[in-house]
């Protein structure tokens, strides 16, 4: 499944001229407020007529304006989850969930009501009203209805803005399980280092109406220079890791990675579990020999394979921890004092106090200690 | 209290007429007021002033002009009455549906606003959703606008049949005041106060008039708060 997108729209004085290609299992765009994220993901819904361009989706043409095509958005079969969920008020949770179903050509219905409605745990809401829906539930809601139209391709836009951070918590690992769990692609819009370093298998950056940047996750979210200025400290290497053990007695869990063990507060998910985790390049201290008598409990050797010039008076090192690239962000005076330069062994420090929920995922609750 | 419920078969035939025409009316008059409203409420093209003044006016006019104005269109040598008469043998002047007509029209103002103003309400980015899930524009307005709007086109139905019920002016104008035919409520009180001794007979039919019309609004009420419950909206 491939997501072809060339276009060029205006909308007063906002230009969006954007070409995009993505085979992700979930790609985000990504970009500040006002970048054209959410004009894109309308125009691939079929809610805006470009301009200009052509879009198409897993090679089936929805949008020509040479060709003067323009599919409906009613027969594209694409997905759409809105930040403002937008159910039926009218309808019960159930009403809701079933709506799509009955125009999804019954060759095509592919979604399982039961198995949509176990995935995102929303069973106990069937019988409810929207309006007496908390903002989790009717985003949860809203995903299910998306899903159970059976579409081609499902686009999320910013379904987590409008929550609190306990609710985007609740919500975080049902998408996670949507994106590994089911064979949709996935096109999430989002403004949020935290949710795209999480979710996301492909980045997509815009900014102000163009692509600035492609490629995979990992790679983006150590560009600091590509993230808004107020996410700039979150940027970071992302690292994918799995629990080997859950070390009760500090409340720690530790993480395998090609980088070597790596500790972080105990984590809700069983042993053996699969976990993204970001780690901000802010929060990287760097050493030239093994430190003793250090507090960090996270120490990963590697060596200098970049040097690059961040914002004011600091340097972004990227260091290879055996094939895994962490960020550290640290000031020019240190490079001096501690004479780092490329090639150069050294060891990045990390603090497990560092890491937090929002760049480990709490991970969906496991009933038992795994 | 025998003399109120006493009614004479001509009464009892103006309170039936009545209601007839005032349903017909009303529920006739549905469809093209929804239609009228959706335009008014989202279209956008020249001349739409003047389609909502046109659709207001028998508001403002006297309705003695309206009655006229209709007598001149839809009556025997009307263009529109001898067309219709010919082509499909419906006739208006001086029969219960000229009656009927007169009713729809005089009310179709107040239809329209009410049910405009539910259409403006709707959220259109409920409609953008159902699209998304594969509902055409009919089915969008089938399950989603039509549903939202409900209280509205209620209130509107409720407000033509009750403007039906009280309607004279153009109805007496258009189709005269012939009992058992046009003659309606209001113009059976008429009849009455022109008469000697007709002042039992006129009180009898006003408080008919007055319990039709209250027990009309009262059942508004309640659908309209049915509705509103059903719909929990926040």
């Amino acid at each position: 499944m491939t997501v072809l997108v060339d276009i060029s729209h205006r909308l007063g004085d906002f230009a969006v001229d954007a070409s995009l290609e993505s085979a992700g299992r979930l790609t985000a765009l990504f970009g500040p407020s006002g970048s054209g994220k959410t004009t894109l993901i309308n125009l691939i819904a079929g809610l805006i007529h470009p301009d200009k361009g052509r879009i198409a989706v897993d090679g089936r043409v929805l949008v020509d304006t040479d060709a003067g095509l323009f599919v409906p958005k009613h027969k594209r079969r694409i997905g759409m989850v809105f930040q403002d969920a937008r159910l039926f008020p009218h309808m019960s949770v159930a009403g809701n969930l079933r709506y799509g179903r009955w125009f999804t050509p019954a060759a095509e219905r592919y979604a399982d009501f039961n198995a949509v409605v176990e995935l995102l745990g929303i069973g106990h809401l069937l019988e409810r009203r929207p309006a007496k829906l908390s903002g989790g539930e009717k985003q949860r809601v809203a995903i299910g209805r998306a899903l159970l139209a059976s579409p081609k391709l499902l686009l999320m836009d910013e379904p987590l803005a409008s929550l609190d951070e306990a609710r985007k918590a609740e919500i975080l690992p049902y998408i996670e399980r949507l994106r590994d769990e089911t064979k949709i692609p996935i096109v999430y819009v989002s403004h949020s280092v935290a949710e795209v370093a999480r979710l996301a298998s492909d980045v997509v950056v815009l900014a102000q109406g163009k692509v600035v940047a492609s490629g995979a996750t990992g790679a983006i979210m150590q560009r600091l220079d590509l993230l808004p200025a107020e996410e700039r400290g979150e940027g970071g290497a992302v690292l994918d890791t799995n629990v080997l053990r859950h070390d009760e007695a500090f409340g720690m869990s530790v993480l395998g990675s090609a980088a070597g063990e790596i500790r972080v507060p105990r984590l809700a998910v069983p042993m053996g579990a699969p976990v993204r985790i970001r780690v901000r390049a802010r929060d990287v201290m760097i050493a030239t020999e093994p430190p003793v008598g250090l507090s960090a409990l996270n120490i990963l050797p590697g060596t200098i394979v970049a040097v690059r010039p961040g914002m004011g008076p600091t340097v972004e090192i990227a260091i290879d921890c055996n094939g895994v690239i962490v960020l550290a962000r640290i000031t020019e005076q240190s490079k001096h004092t501690l004479r780092l330069r490329l090639g150069g062994k050294v060891f990045a420090v990390i603090k497990t106090v560092s890491f937090d929920s929002a760049t480990t995922g709490a991970g969906l609750p496991v009933e038992a200690d795994g | 209290m025998n003399w109120l419920l006493d009614l004479t078969p001509d009464e009892w035939n103006a309170v039936r007429l009545s209601i007839k025409v005032a349903t017909v009316a009303m529920l006739a008059s549905l469809p093209p007021g929804i239609l009228i409203a959706l335009v008014l409420a989202r279209g956008r093209f020249w001349g739409k002033t003047l389609l909502n003044g046109l659709v207001h006016l028998p508001l403002i006019l006297p309705p003695v002009v309206t009655g006229y104005l209709l007598l001149l269109t839809f009556g025997r040598r009307g263009l529109a009455g001898a067309f219709l008469a010919e082509q499909f043998g419906i006739v208006f002047s001086f029969r219960w549906t000229g009656a009927a007509l007169a009713c729809a029209i005089m009310g179709f103002p107040l239809m329209v606003r009410a049910i405009r103003l539910s259409v403006e309400a709707v959220d259109r980015k409920m409609e953008a959703a159902a699209g998304t899930l594969g509902a055409n524009p009919l089915w969008v307005f089938a399950t989603i606008t039509l549903p939202l709007i409900l209280p509205g086109l209620i209130a509107g139905a409720i407000l033509s049949f009750a403007k039906a019920m009280g309607e004279f002016g153009a109805t007496i104008t258009f189709v005269s005041n012939i009992p058992n035919e046009t003659q309606t409520l209001p113009s059976a009180i008429y009849t009455f106060t022109q008469v000697p001794g007709g002042d039992a007979g006129a009180l009898r039919l006003t408080l008919i008039s007055i319990v039709i019309s209250m027990a009309a609004l009262v059942a508004s009420e309640v659908l309209a708060q049915r509705v509103g419950r059903r719909m929990d909206i926040e």
